[in-house]
């Protein structure tokens, strides 16, 4: 299994190959937010970073994917296939559309949330109902959580995100006091205490595994 | 120095030209280019504005670069197209203030209708071009840009790409510099294009290429990567992140000035080399110029030239480069296979949906235009027929109308009143006022539907012309459609409400009868953009609903079909009614 975090004290930054962490959802969900936090994070750890994402037609509920890579010194900002160390994604249908991304021992971080596409919304094509199962058969040791229920929890569902990025974040070394002052940094101000107790619920969530 | 920065593309741009003392920056929102202007429009003492179209753009800030300031145009690559006309003589009269035009291209097509390769553009104009690999190396070509720019007198193009445009990295700024204005000069031999001036500029443009590719073969930006093998790969832009990381230790020639392309550095780095590779995105730009070199490279017969490049297909192209130090191509988890598509689709309460959904009941043959309301092309909805670029819409429904009248032989509106062409506010404001003229002037006989929802929603709500807002938010005039389309001579213009499908169909298909032009306003607000207008969320009556799936033709998504039964998704649901008006069972209601 690759690790993201050989070693929690880790903080030397010479050397380190390029590791890549790809995120996904439905237009809409803030996966683009969430890839500028987690990026954020890193650069405040001193990683060289670079992320990719696609604007435009992606504001219309389609299919949303973004791109993390940090390391030493990161070429491509495209993530290539089957390297991505963790697949964060906050619907079940877009985790099985981008698991060809994950590496071999790769963690996939998921909120069990189902949003249809318009295909299945019409009655068209069915939505996958073993996605769950599958996305398990697929990467052994996945975290599949009602991401949103949590957050609501936290104080805003829409912060389904910042839990699944607190559960990604004990597998990189970027410390717990990097997350937070990001999370302030990035988020609109109202929404901060949300974010971060939603970030804090993923993070427990994931330490309790 | 201030720490690095993470920053897309296209903030490193507009931060390096504020940097360089830009003051003057033009631009028409398009992606991936838009947020170019978005960025250089709050700081401090510039001057920015959206123009109606890339032609204003251009043509603005070559104005404010003879007014002796440092200026910025901005556009994704078919914006240059419209700005083609003065792309192509602006280098004869050549610049005051430094003029930067950053063309954005996009492979892949992820917000375009095509894949041009705007390269050829700068070639074409015998105007330099820089392309960037990252956010650091946007921010310091634009740098160099302005110097090159006033150095030699010429515009200078940054060719991006949607990878460099939308991909954050780390950018370490240089220290800003507050250029003089130059004092405004007349000097009408040379920039006054008439055919005796541009005899006397041509050959100072041809003169001034050479000087360039001078430039051009020793500019330290051209990086002469020296590593293991007897291979050598030029490349340039976004693909040599992809050569790197795909060939790792391979040598390695970068171009950052791609035009003129240095054919003494190219000659002399790779003659040192057995095997010479070139790897780009799109069209075989460099390597026609390495090829005539009588370099051999291999390229375009391995390297795709539909669609982005990225690690796997470019190591898919030269294996023996990818593998060649005993690794093994690694294995991947395969493609999921079957599973549902998820297109872009017209929000919950969409005011295009309920216009473009009449339209299709009437049977209209729909010319298309640039917006969101193209996405009514999909299944259900099948409401466009034809679209190519911003504003053809209204100039091909006339041509079809014209040819379906011709085609009958009878010298009437032969086609069968059915031909209506289709455009957002924006787009018509970009290019489709000329249209409504080509309809009045000549006799068209269909109609054309403005869809007016106030903002230019596919690129992120940008205000324009309409809004009565500038770039900058100050308060400005607003053009008026309706007053605008009767002063071109067009008598039959009616604003309909698009969430009201009674009045849509009844006023369509009136004017579509007319034998005379019309203009029907759709006007409301994008539902994003107008949070109040949204309504409470309408129900499904159990009891009245048979589920024969009328109301799903509508494609929104607050309605859904589950176990056979038809619901409304409350949390989707916007409340426009639309829905409700389209079932024959009044099944629908708040």
């Amino acid at each position: 299994m690759i690790k993201l975090k050989d070693n929690a004290d880790y903080k030397n930054i010479e050397d380190e190959a390029t590791r890549s962490v790809v995120l996904a959802g439905v237009g809409g969900q803030g996966t683009i937010l969430a890839a500028n936090m987690l990026a954020n994070a890193l650069v405040l750890h001193g990683y060289d970073v670079k992320t990719s994402e696609v604007h435009g037609m992606a504001q219309r509920g389609g299919s949303v994917i973004s791109m993390v890579r940090f390391g030493s010194a990161v070429a491509s900002p495209l993530v290539p296939l089957g390297e991505a160390d963790a697949l964060v994604v906050t619907e079940l249908l877009e985790t099985l559309r981008n698991i060809e991304f994950l590496a071999p021992g790769g963690k996939v971080i998921a909120s069990r949330t189902r949003v249809d596409p318009l295909p299945v919304l019409q009655g068209a094509v069915e939505y996958p109902a073993d996605a769950e199962e599958r996305i398990g058969k697929i990467a052994p040791g996945s975290i599949i959580v009602d991401a949103a229920a949590i957050a609501a929890e936290a104080g805003n569902a829409r912060a389904a995100n910042t839990v699944l990025l607190g559960i990604l974040s004990p597998l990189l070394p970027v410390g717990e006091d990097e997350w937070l002052a990001t999370i302030e940094k990035l988020v609109k101000e109202k929404a901060v205490d949300a974010n971060r107790n939603a970030f804090l619920a993923g993070r427990k969530i994931a330490e309790s595994r | 120095m201030p720490e690095p920065r993470l920053m897309t593309g296209n903030e490193a741009v507009a931060l390096a030209a504020f940097h360089a003392g830009a003051l003057f920056a033009s631009a028409y929102p398009g992606t991936p280019s838009t947020e170019i202007l978005e960025q250089f429009s709050k700081f401090d003492g510039v001057y920015a504005e959206w123009a109606p179209n890339e032609k204003v753009a251009l043509e603005a800030a070559i104005g404010a670069s003879l007014g002796g300031v440092r200026s910025l145009a901005a556009m994704k690559h078919v914006g240059l197209n419209v700005a083609a006309d003065p792309w192509f003589t602006l280098p004869y009269i050549g610049v005051s203030g430094g003029l930067v035009i950053a063309s954005a291209d996009d492979p892949g097509m992820h917000s375009s209708q095509n894949e041009q390769d705007n390269r050829y553009y700068a070639k074409a104009a015998k105007v330099p071009m820089l392309e960037p690999a990252d956010s650091q190396e946007a921010y310091d070509l634009t740098r160099e840009a302005y110097r090159m720019s006033e150095r030699y007198d010429t515009p200078v193009m940054l060719r991006l790409t949607t990878r460099v445009c939308h991909s954050r990295s780390l950018v370490e700024a240089a220290d800003a510099e507050a250029p003089k204005p130059m004092p405004y000069e007349k000097n009408e031999v040379k920039r006054v294009m008439i055919p005796g001036h541009a005899r006397l500029r041509h050959p100072v443009m041809v003169e001034r290429l050479a000087e360039l590719e001078e430039l051009s073969n020793d500019s330290p930006f051209q990086k002469k990567e020296l590593g293991s093998g007897d291979a050598v790969v030029v490349t340039c832009g976004v693909a040599y992140q992809y050569v790197k990381e795909a060939f790792p230790g391979v040598s390695i020639l970068k171009l950052a000035m791609t035009n003129p392309l240095p054919r003494r550095l190219i000659s002399e780095f790779c003659e040192q080399f057995k095997d010479v590779y070139v790897v780009e995105e799109l069209e075989p730009y460099l390597e026609e110029t390495v090829a005539g070199l009588g370099l051999y490279p291999k390229g375009k017969d391995s390297v795709p030239r539909v669609g982005e490049l990225n690690v796997d297909n470019v190591r898919e192209a030269f294996p023996e480069l990818a593998w060649s130090k005993g690794a093994a191509p690694r294995m991947h988890i395969a493609h999921v296979e079957g599973l549902p598509a998820r297109p872009p689709i017209l929000c919950a309460g969409c005011p295009h949906r309920g216009i473009m959904y009449s339209l299709a009941r009437l049977k209209a043959i729909i010319a298309g235009d640039i917006g969101c309301y193209t996405l009514s092309v999909l299944p259900p909805l099948s409401a466009h027929d034809c679209q190519v670029c911003m504003g053809a819409s209204i100039n091909m429904g006339h041509g079809i109308e014209k040819a379906l009248e011709l085609a009958s032989g009878k010298g009437e509106a032969a086609g069968s009143h059915r031909v209506v062409s289709v455009l957002g506010d924006s787009t018509f404001f970009h290019s489709g006022v000329t249209g409504l003229m080509e309809m009045a002037y000549n006799n068209g006989r269909f109609t054309v539907v403005i869809l007016d929802n106030r903002t230019t929603a596919m690129t992120g709500f940008q205000d324009h012309p309409g809004t009565g807002v500038t770039l900058q938010r100050q308060q400005s005039s607003s053009v008026d459609i309706e007053m605008l389309a009767r002063s071109l001579g067009i008598e039959n213009v009616r604003v309909v409400d698009p969430w009201d499908l009674d009045e849509c169909k009844r006023v369509l298909s009136e004017e579509m009868k007319r034998d005379a032009p019309s203009v029907v306003i759709s006007r409301r607000a994008c539902v994003l953009r107008d949070k109040a207008s949204q309504r409470e969320a309408l129900k499904v009556l159990r009891e009245e609903c048979n589920d024969c799936g009328l109301c799903l033709g509508l494609a929104c998504p607050a309605l859904v079909k589950r176990e056979g039964e038809v619901t409304i998704l409350e949390d989707a649901c916007v409340g426009c009614g639309v829905c409700a008006q389209v079932c024959r069972r009044e099944a629908i209601k708040v």
